[in-house]
């Protein structure tokens, strides 16, 4: 989606600024949020990928404007009112007023290190054979999904060469729309800055993680 | 608009977040959906426990043992799992290295995505717009904006985690610090250093070494 997170090679933003003492957290709700947002995927509630596809669904101006944790309180907001968790009278009434959705899990204080320090590992078992080598020049698909994908648009169309061959893994932009795993070998492509930016550009390269359904052979 | 007014109406929307955030919190917790107790975990775990120090162990490792540099380059996350630095967003480790050739800078210019297990929550400029937008299109400009000048002749390589693979940059080892032990090493490895955005400290910063 061309969304207001697809940010590589946007300008007028300003410089970097770091902060001196750079709290993790710039207020006491942030943290709540982080919490909640953290404990209602590991409820299986929704995956990673929905919840990113809801993030950058929200609208450009309230993205670039609204503070991080502002953009996950909304986004987790419309995630559990788009899958009836919650119901706008019960979010103004701060309240339940009906019963709860069953979910798959509850994450229980006592289990949650060892879930953080397990993760969700992504590699899944290869159903076919990779389609391109290292070494090998591939172009982007030029398109513009109306949903969640992770090819940003700078390098739409543009040609660079396999650098690693990662595995099969989880595709995003399947499981993003609910279409499970849908799992698809995951590439690291190396993109000269000139073939991105144009002829002036720094002696620079952008290596970016491409799945293969983003990809053709040159 | 006058600044304080502007100033007022910054506090009553924030505090109004605030509202929001904990009616949010009663509701879900009387729906059962999370446990209060969960929430603290959550939060302590990436405050207090981790964090780049985890991080500066794995660099200093790979500087002072080079069986331990080639099982990072070789696979990453099995390398970091030996510190026991395992887990969410870090399941799939790359371990770049910068040379006297190479530097290497790591973004997500489409979210946050970085490597909790080693780093810790990113720091507010890495998930800033600035930062998403430029270091595709401008590296040097934005190292120079962390006071970092290099060599014309250095190519830079940024890595763009658009995936579930997280890179962690491993920085040159400097200068005079062959002498080093391990422990001192880790003082070197500063955070910005494992994203790119530094280079590890200057032997002087270690309390007590060299002379």
């Amino acid at each position: 989606m061309n969304g207001a997170q697809d940010l590589g090679g946007m300008q007028a933003f300003g410089p970097v600024v770091e902060e001196h003492d750079e709290p993790l957290f710039h207020h006491p709700w942030e943290r709540r949020v982080f919490a909640l947002t953290l404990a209602m995927g590991a409820s299986g509630a929704w995956n990673l990928d929905e919840s990113r596809s809801s993030r950058e669904s929200l609208p450009p101006h309230f993205y670039l404007s609204a503070g991080y944790y502002r953009i996950w309180f909304a986004a987790m907001q419309a995630l559990m009112l788009e899958k009836e968790l919650i119901s706008e009278d019960e979010l103004k009434a701060g309240h339940s007023l009906r019963p709860a959705k069953q979910l798959p899990r509850l994450a229980k204080a006592a289990l949650i290190p060892a879930a953080l320090a397990a993760g969700s590992p992504v590699t899944r078992r290869a159903t076919a054979p990779a389609k391109f080598v290292l070494g090998q020049q591939v172009r982007v698909f030029r398109n513009t999904p109306s949903a969640h994908t992770r090819v940003p648009r700078y390098i739409r169309g543009c040609v660079g060469v396999i650098d690693r061959v990662h595995g099969c893994h989880v595709f995003a932009d399947s499981h993003a729309r609910g279409d499970g795993e849908d799992p698809h070998w995951l590439y690291n492509v190396r993109f000269e800055a000139s073939e991105l930016w144009g002829e002036s550009a720094q002696k620079s390269s952008v290596h970016v993680d491409c799945w293969e359904p983003y990809l053709e052979p040159v | 608009m006058s600044e304080e007014h502007s100033h007022d109406h910054e506090h009553s929307h924030l505090d109004e977040t605030a509202i929001r955030v904990r009616a949010l919190e009663t509701l879900l917790t009387e729906k059962g959906y999370v446990e209060p107790g969960a929430l603290d975990v959550f939060i302590d775990t990436y405050e207090n426990q981790v964090g780049p120090r985890n991080g500066a162990q794995v660099v200093a490792r790979s500087w002072v043992d080079m069986d331990y540099k080639k099982r990072l380059a070789e696979d990453a996350s099995a390398a970091i799992a030996e510190f026991g630095f395992t887990g969410r967003q870090g399941e799939h480790m790359v371990a770049v290295f910068n040379t006297p050739d190479t530097h290497n800078m790591v973004v997500c210019t489409l979210c946050s995505c970085y490597p909790w297990p080693v780093l810790g929550l990113p720091p507010a400029w890495y998930k800033s717009a600035p930062y998403r937008s430029r270091v595709v299109v401008d590296p040097k400009g934005v190292l120079k904006e962390f006071n970092v000048d290099l060599p014309e002749s250095v190519e830079i390589k940024v890595w763009d985690s658009t995936a579930e693979i997280r890179y962690l940059v491993v920085p040159e080892q400097p200068e005079g610090t062959e002498n080093f032990t391990e422990e001192q090493l880790v003082e070197l490895v500063n955070r910005n250093s494992m994203i790119g955005t530094g280079l590890a400290s200057p032997a002087t910063d270690v309390e007590g070494a060299g002379s």
